[in-house]
């Protein structure tokens, strides 16, 4: 018969799973993506749990036991510059950094794709209305309009993550856009749009599930941007203040002792990068593992 | 016999509002004109002419090829019947009922669904096929969408057991275009727009394809409105053929007529770009050189003059009426040639033989 076709020759793969589910799948089967996503976690359980690790008190300095190296006795990374454990201070200014690397850009996500998806889809005048409003931010740079935001509402770590938040919303709504008005002039659109699905019905079914992808990668591409801009502020006394340990802070404070004992004051530095690192892998073997054409 | 058969007969009976007589759709003096924005300011400095003022009908059960070239506003005429553009001007009247006064866009299209050129463009490359072909009914509150898609699968030969769970890129064009065709059809429509459904497909599955079309109007009772640009598909599947020109319907009528004598210089000229099935036969000059002209502004009286050999005065004059030309009434030209009284040296010559 003419009509056969190589595929049907083949045996028929049987698939009952759900999307998700093959997603799953998929990105378990990517090693690197694994790996640093069993990084991450333990540095987040690390940072929940800190207090049961039976660490020493990141709090109790010490003026003679200054900047001491690596692998010292009782001080398995060293000291700081005031003579606390670097390894009790590691771990707990995980909570504080991850917190506010993470959650700004979490918010951000949220507010921002909607904002994206509505101009993306709705296209004309809205469009123009909420993308000319978000090229405003565009106007400063991230770390003054980060600085900026924070001063005027005040110190804090609540404020931090405000400010934070608002900034990255404007990049992150521009990249919904984008993806989001390249999948609206699709023809499987047309084609809901003619089966008579309302917008939200559309959106939901056939525009986020292929926007969600690219705009989380870029969103988890800007959590290390955020952590650094969190540790900035904290610099200039508008952020986390001293004595809270927390990465950003550390690798500030450290920067003096850069000639004294550079592999402790590289530490912190070291926590931001592979964390950051970690993401950026993570979000890459999530993209790859959303593909479902691989 | 399967279920979407009795539905689609048990929906088709009693929504016949007009009678056999009265044409499913009936589009009448269409216009759709997009505005070409410049500037700073970002203000209207132009007008592309995509439809103008385009008028036809579609009778009951049979198939309208509509030809032309490419930009000539065949897609967007598609387009505007089943309301993916919004109309400037002009009336759809869907078995009697006015769209906008009787009936709304989401009752049209119940009745008229829309297949198109690039398969996978037009398939959710995240849904699986059923759940790409139960989106329709779903919306809609039609019954049991799930098992609609796995029976209309069956009708276009895809095995439901097989390809249900399959996403688009592991299909081939000829199956993705099988899965569009039961998409359209998971609606019931009375109407399906077929734009361009067969061009990106090989010959061998086109014809499959085609077959598969043919088939599926007979049993389900369809109307088809078939956009190609290739004259030999239009051929086969029309019964009547409408030939577009720059936004205008320049002739119209049955496929057997147009192709035996063509009543418009560029339905002609369109025909003569036919390759030849003779070798010794072949075309070696195009018919008709050069590019249409800009629709952004088109030339005035008969939009065909600046190409036309036998171009008057009188064609950049005035405009052609589409009329029908002697012998047929169903046959209707726009051209000066065709009308005695336009003042045509031709016209004249012919209404004096």
């Amino acid at each position: 018969m003419a009509a056969t076709d190589v595929t049907e020759l083949i045996e028929p793969v049987v698939r009952t799973q759900g999307y998700w589910t093959g997603v799953f799948h998929r990105f378990r089967k990517d090693p690197v993506a694994v790996t640093c996503t069993a990084i991450i976690l333990l540095l987040i359980l690390a940072a929940i749990f800190a207090p049961y690790l039976d660490l020493a008190d990141p709090y109790k300095s010490s003026m003679i036991k200054r900047l001491k190296p690596i692998g010292t006795d009782g001080f398995l990374l060293g000291t700081d510059e005031q003579g606390r454990d670097m390894f009790a201070r590691l771990i707990y200014g995980g909570r504080l950094t991850l917190f506010i690397g993470l959650m700004p850009v979490v918010f951000a996500f949220v507010i921002g794709s909607c904002l994206g998806l509505v101009a993306g889809y709705a296209g004309g005048l809205v469009n123009t209305i909420i993308m000319r409003t978000i090229d405003v931010f565009f106007a400063f740079p991230s770390v003054l309009l980060a600085i900026a935001i924070s001063g005027a509402l005040g110190a804090g770590i609540f404020n931090s993550l405000v400010s934070l938040t608002i900034v990255f919303i404007p990049p992150i709504a521009r990249v919904a856009e984008s993806v989001t008005s390249s999948v609206r002039a699709l023809d499987y659109i047309d084609a809901a749009r003619a089966s008579g699905g309302d917008a939200l019905t559309i959106i939901r079914v056939h525009i986020i599930g292929n926007v969600l992808g690219p705009i989380f990668v870029y969103a988890t591409s800007l959590t290390s941007v955020c952590m650094i801009l969190a540790a900035g502020l904290s610099f200039l006394g508008i952020g986390v203040r001293p004595p809270e340990p927390e990465w950003g802070l550390m690798l500030n404070t450290l920067r003096t002792a850069i000639y004294v004992n550079p592999w402790v004051a590289a530490l912190p530095g070291l926590m931001i990068f592979v964390t950051s690192l970690c993401l950026n892998l993570l979000s890459d073997g999530l993209r790859s593992a959303m593909n479902v054409k691989d | 016999m399967s279920r979407t058969d009795t539905q689609a007969r048990t929906a088709s009976a009693p929504a016949d509002r007009g009678g056999p007589k009265q044409p499913l759709i009936i589009a009448q003096d269409l216009k759709k004109h997009f505005p070409v924005r410049s500037g700073l300011l970002n203000r209207q400095s132009a007008t592309v002419h995509a439809v103008d003022g385009v008028s036809f009908e579609v009778r009951k059960g049979e198939t309208l090829g509509i030809v032309g070239e490419s930009g000539c506003g065949k897609s967007t005429t598609a387009r505007l019947l089943i309301g993916l553009i919004e109309l400037d001007q002009g009336h759809i009247i869907f078995d009697g009922e006015e769209l906008g006064t009787d009936i709304q866009l989401k009752e049209l299209r119940h009745g008229v669904q829309m297949v198109f050129q690039d398969s996978y463009a037009s398939l959710n490359p995240r849904l699986t096929i059923e759940q790409s072909i139960a989106f329709g009914p779903a919306v809609q509150k039609l019954d049991d969408p799930k098992a609609r898609a796995r029976d209309l699968m069956q009708r276009v030969g895809l095995d439901p057991d097989r390809f249900a769970a399959r996403y688009p890129h592991e299909l081939s064009g000829g199956q993705r275009q099988r899965v569009n065709i039961a998409r359209a059809l998971a609606m019931s429509p009375r109407l399906v727009i077929l734009d361009e459904a067969v061009s990106a497909l090989d010959k061998s599955v086109e014809a499959q394809v085609l077959n598969l079309l043919s088939d599926l109007r007979k049993e389900l009772g369809l109307t088809y409105v078939f956009i190609s640009h290739d004259l030999n598909v239009v051929r086969f599947i029309s019964d009547r053929v409408l030939v577009m020109y720059l936004g205008e319907v320049v002739e119209v009528g049955p496929v057997d007529a147009i192709y035996e004598t063509q009543a418009h210089p560029y339905t002609a000229s369109l025909f003569a770009a036919m390759p030849s099935m003779d070798p010794d036969n072949r075309t070696k000059e195009p018919p008709l050189a050069g590019d249409p002209p800009n629709p952004i502004d088109p030339p005035t009286g008969c939009r065909f003059h600046t190409r036309c050999r036998f171009a008057e005065d009188i064609c950049s004059a005035a405009k052609p009426k589409l009329a029908t030309i002697a012998g047929n009434p169903d046959h209707l030209a726009a051209c000066h040639i065709q009308d005695a009284r336009s003042g045509h040296s031709l016209a004249t010559r012919e209404a004096a033989e």
